[in-house]
């Protein structure tokens, strides 16, 4: 099972972004608000560490565990990024949660969220039926 | 104990950060996997109703690490939920709390408010809007742009790609519209 790795290093992500307190709706909306400096702190360190991270990962050529190299494929540019973007942003001060804390949500004990998790799903769904109309 | 109990605060945001952006090293270490937890809905679409849609014609089974993750943040989620946590209130603003108290939100023993976020609401105008609507957007809106936070913000960012800066501004905008103007008008409305 290749894949139980990466089960466990969703256990250690879902258990810090509790903990962080990334995934709570309060912190959403004092961020959105500029109430607390809480979330661009967090968000602006996981970046900076981001940042040396793939720096240090490029210059040392490091290897996954399995010995295969570590390419990071190149984001493109869409009009996606600007309107899908804007459509996102107001979801997440609605919701209080991006795709990651919507699961981390469900599992503290919040099962409802299970309902915006589908509908989440269905608004991916959505999107895939309609992308060859939207601009 | 005292370790239990030293983690069982909230942690600090620089803690926080420096974890959550240990999470990128950590999955292309663990096999070039570039991190984005948005795409998991797209597989799940994939995989259970590609009813015939181009978009969902690929082969989801290679990519299930990332379904293998977000599975392992709900069970995370549930970890820190019961057994990490210090039973005080969420420390949140005084501004934002007063802000709160209008929309009817009190109760800050959880990371969400129950006055919003229970069962008994899902079919009231504020599970309507906060699951249903809220979600759907979060859903399509990720997907068109090709990633949220994580792929975005904190993957892109990281990787200095400028097409994630352009939608991690986005995504701050839209935000930014919906905690200030739209939330506030909604509990206007229908409160």
């Amino acid at each position: 099972m290749k894949n139980i790795k990466y089960l466990v290093a969703g256990v250690f992500f879902g258990m810090v972004l509790v903990k962080a307190q990334v995934i709570s709706w309060f912190r959403i909306q004092e961020m959105f608000q500029l109430t607390s400096f809480h979330m661009y702190g967090v968000i602006g360190t996981a970046v900076v560490t981001g940042i040396i991270s793939l720096q240090l990962i490029k210059r040392f050529n490091i290897k996954t565990i399995g010995g295969d190299p570590i390419a990071v494929a190149p984001k493109r540019f869409s009009k996606g990024q600007i309107i899908g973007g804007l459509i996102f942003g107001i979801g997440w001060a609605i919701t209080g949660a991006c795709p990651g804390p919507l699961f981390a949500q469900i599992g503290t004990g919040f099962t409802v969220v299970a309902i915006t998790l589908l509908s989440a799903i269905a608004g991916t769904w959505v999107f895939g039926a309609l992308k060859s109309r939207l601009p | 104990m005292q370790f239990l109990k030293f983690i069982q605060q909230p942690w600090h945001w620089s803690v926080s950060g420096l974890l959550i952006g240990l999470t990128v090293p950590l999955l292309l270490i663990l096999g070039n996997k570039a991190f984005g937890i948005s795409s998991s809905l797209r597989h799940i679409c994939a995989a259970c109703f590609p009813a015939d849609i181009s978009f969902f014609k690929y082969d989801w089974k290679k990519e299930s690490w990332n379904l293998f993750f977000v599975a392992g943040i709900a069970l995370g989620g549930f970890l820190a939920g019961h057994y990490l946590q210090d039973g005080q209130d969420i420390q949140v603003a005084a501004a934002t709390q007063q802000r709160l108290a209008a929309y009817g939100v009190h109760d800050y023993r959880a990371l969400l408010p129950p006055e919003i976020f229970s069962w008994g609401n899902l079919f009231t105008w504020k599970g309507l809007i906060f699951f249903i609507g809220g979600g759907f957007l979060v859903g399509f809106g990720t997907r068109y742009a090709g990633g949220c936070t994580s792929g975005h913000s904190i993957m892109g960012l990281s990787n200095l790609q400028w097409p994630s800066l352009v939608a991690t501004i986005c995504f701050m905008a839209g935000g930014f519209f919906s905690a200030n103007i739209l939330i506030p008008h909604l509990f206007k409305w229908f409160n």
